[in-house]
């Protein structure tokens, strides 16, 4: 990972909070920044490219779109985990994949516009070859969504 | 939650607004040049859906395996329900805390909330648990390692393939 410079810190922890929503955006971080936005818009290209973003972009709250989520943990015979996984991925509301250990070994979110799409996105992965059992847990308060780390 | 009014327009500001975030001197005229929308009505869009809380925040997500935090740990916690609130408060509190759901409990699976965890090695992470168990006496828990991330990525919301229909 590139070598992180205390100007590059400053950048993104700010850039990790919020994006001001103005005109020149970049020139009204590189004033609290004390530099020029031509400097802070070089270095956040080079950043990007070096890998030490994950993305920059809009992050919006999938409730208040109508969206309904849920987190399914299934059990999943291990050589079938791959197949598996690999189908699931394929599925566009389907935005988090994980294995992890444990006897419920695959972990993924689900968005769905209506309870119906997610009903028949859920009914087809229960029946998938190696899936023995399937449980859906739903939130109804998401106390903290926020990835950031103090640099 | 399946009854949210968003107007036409809205919807293409957020379609445009999904992709990574332009690196140039003026993004949002950018963007907005993509739906023939003014960048003055564009960022008062974005501004309104931001303080309507549809957008819950624009800006960068790092890499956080690549910045040396290599133990991940989904830990799902039996709470008793009367403390819910404020063990979560407590919880999200905590600086290696990146998420912290409430979730229904399952007959097979009596946990009610769920913190992701971040640490630099399964020790730290360990530690981090053990500190936020006792700190919140509690005694039922589970520590789920992630031992491959199959898929990540940013939701699209209003385009076709996902049994919505665009704007009528």
């Amino acid at each position: 990972m590139t070598e992180l410079s205390t100007f590059d810190r400053a950048l993104l922890n700010l850039l990790q909070s919020s994006i001001p929503i103005c005109s020149h955006p970049f020139a009204a971080m590189a004033d609290q920044l004390g530099t020029d936005e031509q400097t802070v818009l070089n270095r956040l290209r080079e950043l990007k490219s070096a890998g030490c973003l994950r993305r920059i972009g809009t992050f919006f709250d999938s409730n208040r779109l109508g969206y309904r989520g849920v987190l399914v943990a299934l059990s999943v015979e291990p050589d079938a985990v791959e197949s598996v996984a690999t189908i699931i991925n394929q599925i566009p509301g389907i935005t988090h994949n994980y294995e992890r250990e444990g006897n419920f070994n695959l972990w993924f979110t689900l968005l769905s516009p209506s309870s119906e799409c997610e009903q028949d996105i859920l009914d087809g992965i229960a029946a998938l070859d190696g899936v023995n059992d399937m449980i859906r847990l739903r939130s109804n308060k998401k106390y903290k969504v926020n990835v950031q780390f103090k640099l | 939650m399946s009854s949210v009014d968003i107007s036409p327009r809205d919807k293409e500001v957020i379609r445009v607004l999904q992709d990574d975030f332009p690196l140039c001197e003026q993004p949002f005229k950018f963007l907005a040049a993509q739906i023939d929308m003014s960048e003055e009505e564009f960022i008062e869009r974005v501004k309104k859906l931001s303080e309507q809380k549809k957008i819950r925040k624009m800006g960068a997500v790092l890499q956080h395996r690549n910045a040396g935090f290599t133990a991940n740990a989904l830990c799902a916690w039996y709470v008793p329900p009367e403390r819910l609130d404020e063990i979560a408060d407590k919880m999200s509190k905590h600086p290696a805390v990146s998420h912290c759901y409430d979730r229904n409990t399952a007959p097979n699976w009596n946990y009610n909330l769920y913190t992701m965890i971040h640490a630099k090695s399964r020790a730290e992470c360990e530690q981090i648990i053990n500190a936020l168990a006792a700190d919140c006496r509690l005694d039922q828990f589970q520590i789920l390692y992630t031992t491959r991330e199959w898929k990540k990525t940013s939701m699209r919301y209003f385009v076709d393939n996902q049994g919505e229909s665009r704007d009528q």
